[in-house]
């Protein structure tokens, strides 16, 4: 197991009152796994990836642990999840074009990044420069401005530097979003050989597009409203979702192929609660047509079938 | 219907303007009643300059838009006003449409002041309702509410029902549910379909392939401005006969469908501008592998699917397109 999470709490602090963007996860992440993460806006996945890194003002702890390797990644302390950054946990943030220093060349910025951290710099250039042979890139970038770059080479260029390290988890956000669908798909694929190549022990892919998921993760995790709905196989997700929630999103993704005229496709209706307040009880249970008086109590997120766990009293209902 | 016809925007960049940068070059197709028209294209493919051109934001450099037979590339100020009563546009991000300090209903009293000034105020009440209605939102649901208390899916329909009050015939919806969740954003779609059985044209904006495939009948998909396939939407995604086309939709991610193993990335626009675009970027993909020196037109392979690439068979591009 890379990355265990046990009921992780971490709140924002507004001047309403606590909102509760995540609230008590739980879940492990094998090594070698690519973990993709996808829900609506709003339920929780940033947070989730964030607090794995970093803490900002605004977030609050409330409890919960995280161990990576075995070992208790202290992620309430900002000083003390310093030797963890970079080196045991990386990210690469959705905004690769605000990600590099815009007044620096990329090669003079990863200079000052590696100094920051005790290494010198002429001991990795070699690996840097394989690692951007690599991902398809021209050794020449690091001798050029990140306004010279288009958006898919400046987000490859953001993950190799992000995992020059070998860190054991890498967490990508959103990291297609921004992009066409040929560099997409480009980056997406440079995702999968970075952890074929060793470079990254583990990841975690934070996305709503659950169709990226389904050509790069091995296992998908759906989050709503701060809590997890089901995490399974990728294949399982796709192919024979439990949790009403994961089936209702998943009918409603057009596909090419799907035409208006032939198919309808359905979205869900409502929208997630506020996560200020939020509902006791199973929190999908406004949106859910398969809402039954049990669901007033909160299903936990239990294990159906060999690594796949659901939270919904329709599924687990029957041995609970 | 409007059409356009052979529409060229450039742009005038470097010191002194002294280079050009084409954005859309000779641009021609026709959007009818009833009939949503996507647009596909990766960013810097002049997609959304196609869709401002239209709605008159920015000036044309070549060519002309006629709406129903009128010329209306050049008509200015006061004659713009029928023009928007007839096309108007819903652009994509919901968030940035409104005044945050305004009520988000408060477009509908622009519309009022600015073209309605003359109707009793039960009548328009009644009329914002019927759009309101119109976009499956429920009045009071959002009327009286600033930007913030809606959502994105509601605001972005609430643009739609604004573009309604005028009775528009064409909407130019430019990426208008990028932005929504994957929840939502499948009813934002249906409402267009809805609005095209009304007997309303939309012109549909979008890099995604697969909404576009969703909904519209028709599908012009364009590369760096100009048009590289266009036709019925079942014919450029059954038969894509243009290797841009086939490229996009194998990077396309699919659910119950992997990725097949392919070069999958495109290097960026290169060249002056002159020649086959495509061929210049990426030499391999075309079955010509002759550089050719003119631009290609585009040809008819079939009823309604035309294509512009040299690497055609010849004797299937004999018919040029207009």
């Amino acid at each position: 197991m890379s990355l265990q999470v046990s009921d992780l709490r971490v709140y924002y602090r507004t001047l309403a009152g606590d909102v509760k963007a995540l609230d008590g996860v739980t879940f492990s992440v094998a090594d070698k796994e690519i973990m993709g993460l996808a829900g609506e806006s709003g339920c929780g996945k940033s947070t989730l990836g964030n607090s794995l890194i970093r803490l900002d003002g605004r977030m609050k702890y409330i409890g919960g642990s995280v161990k990576l390797d075995g070992a208790d990644v202290p992620i309430w302390d900002d000083n003390e999840m310093i030797p963890f950054r970079f080196r045991e946990v990386s990210v690469v943030p959705q905004y690769a074009m605000s990600a590099m220093n815009p007044t620096r060349k990329i090669g003079k910025m990863v200079s000052e990044l590696t100094e920051s951290r005790g290494l010198r710099f002429r001991d990795i250039k070699d690996e840097l420069d394989r690692r951007i042979d690599l991902v398809g890139l021209d050794r020449d970038v690091l001798k050029r401005y990140p306004i010279e770059l288009s958006g898919g080479m400046k987000q490859r260029v953001v993950m190799v530097i992000s995992t020059l390290l070998d860190p054991s988890l890498l967490i990508a956000d959103e990291i297609t979003s921004a992009l066409d669908v040929s560099t997409q798909r480009a980056v997406a694929e440079t995702l999968v050989s970075f952890r074929d190549h060793g470079f990254v022990k583990s990841m975690m892919v934070i996305t709503h597009d659950i169709s990226i998921l389904y050509q790069i993760a091995d296992s998908i995790l759906i989050m709503y409203a701060g809590k997890l709905a089901e995490k399974a196989a990728t294949s399982t997700i796709i192919e024979k979702p439990l949790h009403p929630y994961t089936q209702m999103l998943i009918s409603s993704l057009p596909e090419v192929g799907v035409r208006y005229r032939d198919k309808k496709l359905a979205g869900i209706p409502g929208s997630p609660p506020s996560l200020l307040d939020p509902p006791t009880g199973c929190r999908f249970r406004a949106r859910c047509p398969l809402a039954f008086s049990k669901c007033v109590e909160e299903p936990s997120f239990v294990e159906v079938d060999t690594d796949h766990s659901v939270a919904c009293w329709k599924v687990a209902g029957a041995d609970a | 219907m409007l059409s356009l016809n052979k529409v060229s925007k450039s742009y005038k960049i470097g010191t002194f303007g002294g280079k050009d940068l084409v954005a859309v070059r000779d641009v021609s197709f026709d959007i009818n009643p009833g009939e949503v028209v996507s647009l596909i294209g990766e960013s810097g493919s002049g997609k959304t300059t196609v869709g401002k051109m239209i709605l008159k934001l920015i000036s044309i450099t070549r060519g002309s838009i006629s709406m129903d037979g009128t010329d209306v590339s050049s008509i200015q100020g006061s004659a713009v006003k029928p023009y928007y009563r007839q096309v108007q546009g819903v652009f994509q991000d919901p968030f940035s449409s409104y005044n945050p300090i305004f009520k988000a209903d408060r477009v509908f009293e622009l519309i009022r002041v600015e073209y309605f000034a003359d109707m009793v105020r039960s009548e328009w009440n009644d009329k914002v309702e019927a759009a309101l209605r119109a976009v499956t939102l429920d009045p009071g649901q959002v009327m009286n509410k600033y930007p913030h208390q809606l959502s994105g899916g509601q605001l972005q329909r609430l643009l739609v029902a604004r573009a309604l009050l005028l009775d528009i015939k064409i909407l130019v919806a430019d990426e208008i549910i990028s932005m929504l969740d994957a929840s939502t954003r499948i009813d934002v779609l249906n409402l267009l379909a809805d609005l095209k059985s009304r007997g309303l044209g939309i012109l549909f904006i979008t890099h995604d392939l697969s909404l576009g495939n969703y909904i519209s009948e028709k599908t012009v998909i364009l590369r760096h401005g100009a048009i590289v396939e266009m036709g019925a939407t079942e014919k450029v995604f059954g038969r894509p006969t243009h290797p841009y086309t086939r490229l996009l939709l194998s990077s396309v991610p699919q659910l119950h469908k992997k990725w097949a193993t392919i070069e999958a990335e495109l290097p960026s626009p290169i060249g002056d501008g002159k020649g086959c675009l495509f061929h210049d970027a990426y030499p391999s993909a075309g079955r010509s592998v002759v550089p050719v020196p003119d631009e290609p037109t585009l040809a008819k392979i079939e009823e309604d699917h035309y294509v512009g690439c040299f690497g055609l068979d010849s004797e299937k591009a004999t018919t040029q397109a207009a």
